[in-house]
């Protein structure tokens, strides 16, 4: 059993989660938008409610699925739902923590790598292009340097990750085309993967 | 053997039918031709369920070449491809090519009979360098 999760993943707690992260995203919709109007095309925060909101709606009923099958039925929804590449890249990163994780969390260090890694390969991109995966590989890094406590520090990880592409010029995504005019702006997908980031500590660390 | 089929994935319905029209104009109906442009919502993006429906209309036992504008309509089409059956997959590329040029040049090599991978080399000759 890996100690990053310590409890039973039951139906209410991965309802818990499921709430949380889709919570996080929505209520945030219009700031992931207005990140996006500044350096993309000011659909993220859109996009990514579309997704989650229907990721909510259905939360009952995936909750009530062991956890590698409602990580495979969350990635499936964002997939189908969100209309833009994050719906691939976010989907992904579910659907590749669903194929290594175990029914209660068990792996979740090196099934986090896993899915991180699966992100890279879809994206055609790595950490430092100004995209999630700067706050992805960080955090992903955190994870499996482990140690007392871990979940409580990765939301504050996480948010320097996400601060820390204000300062990076995008070589992926939409962003890519403005070049240098990047700069300046955070990264609206490093913004939104914090935002989860942080939610599911909320539930797990608590 | 039947032409390959073509789809184009834009992000603007408009566009998609637009540059669906020119590839009509080109080749008529001798090849089969679909395409998507628009998320779940009607908005601007793709929406992954129709770029699968989009491939299953325009199949052909020849294979199936897919133009796309931007990031997210390519990254949406891989994962549209990566979710057909098994036996499909197999025959489904996506150019990297221009979208409007990229389809005109796709499907007229197509309605000649030309393999998958020869009206797919045929668009990438127009990519950017």
């Amino acid at each position: 059993m890996n100690a990053v999760i310590d409890a039973a993943m039951d139906a209410e707690r991965i309802r818990a989660l499921i709430e949380a992260v889709a919570s996080a995203v929505i209520d945030h919709a219009d700031e992931l938008t207005a990140l996006d109007q500044a350096i993309g095309d000011g659909d993220h925060g859109l996009n990514m409610k579309r997704g989650f909101e229907a990721v909510r709606a259905d939360a009952a009923g995936v909750a009530a699925k062991p956890l590698p099958d409602a990580l495979k039925a969350i990635g499936t929804q964002l997939v189908m739902k969100i209309g833009g590449a994050s719906g691939p890249l976010y989907g992904t990163l579910f659907l590749a923590l669903a194929k290594e994780i175990g029914p209660n969390g068990e792996n979740a260090a090196s099934a986090f790598a896993a899915a991180v890694e699966a992100v890279k390969a879809r994206g055609k991109s790595q950490a430092g292009q100004k995209t999630l995966l700067d706050v992805l590989v960080p955090v992903q890094l955190a994870l499996a340097d482990g140690g007392p406590g871990i979940l409580d520090h990765l939301a504050a990880i996480a948010d320097a990750a996400a601060d820390a592409t204000i300062a990076m010029q995008a070589i992926r995504g939409r962003a890519a085309f403005l070049g240098e005019r990047s700069i300046g702006h955070m990264d609206p997908g490093a913004r939104s993967s914090a935002l989860m980031v942080a939610a599911v500590c909320r539930v797990l660390g608590g | 053997m039947a032409n390959v089929g073509i789809v184009i994935v834009s992000h603007s319905p408009k566009i998609a039918e637009g540059a669906a029209d020119m590839v009509r104009q080109m080749v008529g109906d001798s090849v089969n031709l679909a395409c998507t442009g628009g998320n779940a919502d009607g908005g601007l993006g793709t929406d992954v369920a129709a770029i699968i429906a989009a491939i299953k209309r325009a199949w052909s036992e020849a294979g199936v070449a897919i133009l796309v504008d931007l990031g997210g309509a390519e990254t949406n089409s891989e994962m549209a491809v990566e979710m057909l059956d098994a036996n499909l997959r197999g025959r489904v590329v996506i150019c990297n090519a221009p979208i409007v040029e990229g389809a005109v040049i796709a499907a007229t090599e197509a309605s000649g009979g030309s393999s998958l991978e020869a009206v797919r080399r045929m668009a990438e000759e127009l990519a950017p360098q």
